[in-house]
């Protein structure tokens, strides 16, 4: 590894918070040794300066990248030159304020198709963390994990498994978990067998100008808060766009979601989720899939040519022991969707019946009724919109007793748009 | 650099002065450097078969299973300092202590071919991990922050086993070592520790009399030391249950196999997957209580494939008998627990 250039500098004074952070381990030394032992380890944790650590494909990639990413201190760039790197485990970075950049999502690639360990390509577990300008091809499990990772910038970047879509592929391409303030921002992800972007249990999110393709599921916020997903493309998956909530997690109550000028059209690619997650339960030809989330707004998008329907709104079917959980979908409004074709191919239990029993199609919008007319979503959008009229939500959807749902008349203040550190927002200007 | 050397000048005096002993361990132990080599430490004489007598051997009664490897693990405590305890038996180690754990397979000629020595420092500010790889002559082992992988072939119940064996880097250490974003040690809860010198015992009890009456955690492979739910959940507890914690890296599971589950859906009973992707592979529950082949725990324990694979580092090969002990344990669950 060469360090290259030079870029800021830090000043090394001695952080008086960390001092005491040490003086509380060390008691039994003296006092005045105790000070000059926490200044002397403060500093040090301090960076003199960032620099840039360069790194080249070629022989020993895995280990020299990995302790690139090691070395690494606050403030330093990881620098990937053009080419393949040809990787044998996963990588990982545990040092906040660290940006990793390659050449760009065409010519930078972390290949992990030799990959013998680890969950996913790349881990980060770190704060203040950008990644950009680079791919992550045919990892094993997913491709970019975030975990407890605030502050972080995917930017740029291509995670793809390059064998398209199959059953075999890794579940997450990128995957923020459990973390503050997440930017996924234009950034192409294919292939995935479960949701390209997937975004969970975590809070201030911002995905936009992103491609997901030929993914079961393209993009899926699941029990997260404040989240907005605009701009973007979703085509060719099974289904567009989802905003998931489910029991038995550490953060559930999935809310404030929006969904706006993006183009969901075409996701007709045949489910291929191994059975038993919960994305093997969305039926081919799903634009938007809303379950069991509270204030959820669709509005702005190109929607259609999706077999089943454009929009879905639905509660969690499966029984559940969990008292916090609520299964219901509530408060989601729809207005001034662009709609063209859906609902030719129904592809769930009794969906060819209701669509033969309206003239051959299923509307554009239908929501399953449970719960009652205190859950009706409120629909602005001028094309037909259906309740199944399901009693429970986990009643028989070929039972269905569906009723039209009217347009409605007006609509909430809208939630306010995600507004997320400036820092996230330099770092892709 | 230069700002740093007046302050690590600063630190040699300070711990010069405040260490009446010479012992090379506790400057090496201290930081900021890491030691390049193991012998900075001088925790062996040489060595990994000729460990100091400053250090103390321990054993685990049910210990993490990492691809059949063997394990000498051993303590080292600053001299005139005392190992304590807490009210859960977990050890409190003194500041500048380290935890020391070698990784082997038996030679051909007998004895142990060790591949890794890793330590965990108890420095000022926390806990550091690291692993030391063992050079082809045997003498010392080098400072390997960013792991690698070793071919290695043994003989296991007869027949040879082959495993790509993985020295995990720095950050793996983290990923199973961590409790809410910092390094912890997992193995040191006395319940679960033997002492092959009673003596070691003797002072640890004497120092923390209220562990003696502690009863001793089951050994998960001996039906004389518990029942088949107790083995299979302290070998749940120690093989998983370092990330799968409220505070562990699976946290985001809400799958929690480490004592603290609240309810069955937690322990994995009856639970839905969340994030496991084709890891599920066509099964609908991490445990499907009276059917060990419908549940998604025994599925993922019995592959090496990566994207499968649970526990998700250290192993390449399938414990075949820890995945008997709970299939045993699953077939044995009434299947109306949920």
């Amino acid at each position: 590894m060469r360090k290259l250039a030079l870029i800021g500098n830090w000043a090394a004074t001695p952080n008086l918070a960390c001092i005491y952070h040490s003086l509380r381990h060390v008691a039994p030394m003296r006092i005045r040794e105790l000070l000059f032992v926490g200044a002397a380890f403060c500093a040090l944790v301090q960076p003199a300066s960032a620099k840039t650590i360069a790194v080249s494909p070629g022989e020993g990639a895995q280990e020299r990248l990995q302790e690139a990413l090691i070395a690494a201190e606050p403030g330093d760039v990881v620098e990937l030159a053009a080419g393949r790197f040809k990787l044998s485990d996963g990588l990982s970075l545990d040092v906040n304020k660290v940006t990793v950049k390659g050449q760009g999502g065409s010519v930078t690639i972390l290949d992990f198709s030799g990959q013998q360990g680890a969950g996913e390509g790349l881990l980060v577990t770190s704060d203040d963390v950008v990644l950009k300008d680079f791919a992550v091809e045919n990892s094993k499990g997913d491709g970019i994990k975030s975990k407890g990772a605030d502050r972080i910038v995917y930017h740029k970047l291509r995670v793809e498994w390059t064998g398209g879509p199959l059953a075999t592929n890794g579940a997450y391409g990128i995957y923020p978990v459990e973390s503050k303030d997440v930017l996924i921002d234009s950034v192409f992800v294919r292939g995935a067998s479960d949701a390209g972007i997937y975004v969970g249990q975590s809070r201030n999110i911002v995905v936009r100008h992103s491609t997901a393709v030929e993914n079961v599921a393209g993009i899926e916020i699941e029990n997260s808060f404040d989240a907005d997903v605009h701009d973007n493309i979703a085509t060719r998956n099974t289904g567009g766009v989802l905003v998931f909530d489910l029991p038995n997690l550490p953060q559930m109550g999935g809310h404030n979601v929006r969904i706006f000028d993006n183009i969901i059209v075409n996701n007709m690619t045949p489910n291929f989720a191994p059975k038993g997650n919960i994305v093997a339960n969305v039926p081919t030809g799903t634009g938007v899939m809303v379950m069991a989330n509270r204030r959820v707004e669709i509005f702005d998008n190109v929607i259609g040519e999706n077999g089943t329907t454009n929009i879905m709104i639905v509660g969690y079917r499966f029984p559940f022991q969990d008292p916090k959980y609520d299964p219901l979908p509530r408060e989601v409004s729809i207005w001034d969707n662009q709609h063209s074709r859906a609902g030719w191919d129904p592809k769930f239990r009794g969906g060819t019946e209701i669509a033969a029993a309206m003239g051959g199609s299923f509307p554009a919008i239908f929501w399953d009724g449970a719960g009652g007319s205190e859950y009706i979503p409120i629909i602005q959008d001028d094309v037909p919109a259906l309740s199944l009229g399901l009693k429970d939500v986990a009643a028989d959807t070929a039972m269905a007793q569906p009723a039209p749902l009217a347009r409605a008349t007006s609509r909430p203040a809208g939630l306010p748009a995600i507004v997320l550190p400036e820092a996230m927002e330099a770092a892709v200007r | 650099m230069r700002f740093v050397v007046p302050f690590v000048l600063a630190f040699a005096a300070a711990v010069a002065t405040s260490a009446a002993s010479d012992d090379p361990a506790l400057v090496a132990i201290a930081g900021p450097q890491n030691p390049a080599t193991l012998s900075a430490f001088g925790f062996f004489d040489g060595g990994a078969a000729r460990p100091s007598s400053r250090l103390i051997p321990y054993e685990l009664r049910t210990p993490l299973f990492s691809d059949y490897a063997a394990k000498q693990r051993f303590i080292y405590v600053p001299e005139g300092t005392q190992i304590g305890a807490d009210a859960d038996g977990k050890l409190i180690f003194p500041i500048g202590s380290a935890l020391i754990k070698s990784f082997g397979y038996p030679a051909k000629s007998g004895g142990l071919n060790v591949i890794e020595t890793r330590v965990l420092l108890h420095q000022a500010q926390g806990w550091v991990a690291l692993p030391y790889v063992w050079r082809a002559d045997g003498k010392d082992a080098d400072l390997r922050v960013g792991g690698t992988r070793v071919p290695v072939t043994f003989a296991h119940v007869g027949n040879d086993l082959s495993v790509n064996y993985s020295v995990p880097n720095k950050n793996q250490c983290k990923q199973c070592h961590s409790a809410a974003g910092n390094i912890m040690p997992i193995g040191p809860v006395w319940q679960n520790m033997a002492f092959p010198r009673p003596a070691d015992a003797r002072a640890i009890v004497k120092a923390a009399p209220a562990l003696a009456r502690l009863q001793p955690y089951p050994k998960w492979d001996d039906s004389r030391t518990g029942s088949l739910d107790q083995r299979a959940r302290q070998y749940l507890k120690v093989n998983c249950g370092h990330c799968h914690a409220p505070q562990g890296s699976a946290s985001n599971s809400g799958l929690f196999l480490d004592g603290t589950a609240k309810g069955t859906a937690a322990l994995g009973i009856g639970k839905r997957p969340v994030a496991a992707g084709r890891a599920s592979g066509d099964l609908d529950f991490i445990i499907a209580p009276g059917q060990p082949d419908q549940s998604i725990l025994i599925k993922r324990m019995g592959s090496s494939d990566p994207g499968i694979a649970m526990p998700e580092l250290g192993r390449s090969t399938v414990h075949a008998e820890g995945v008997e002990l709970l299939r045993q344990w699953i077939a044995a669950m009434p299947s109306n627990t949920h």
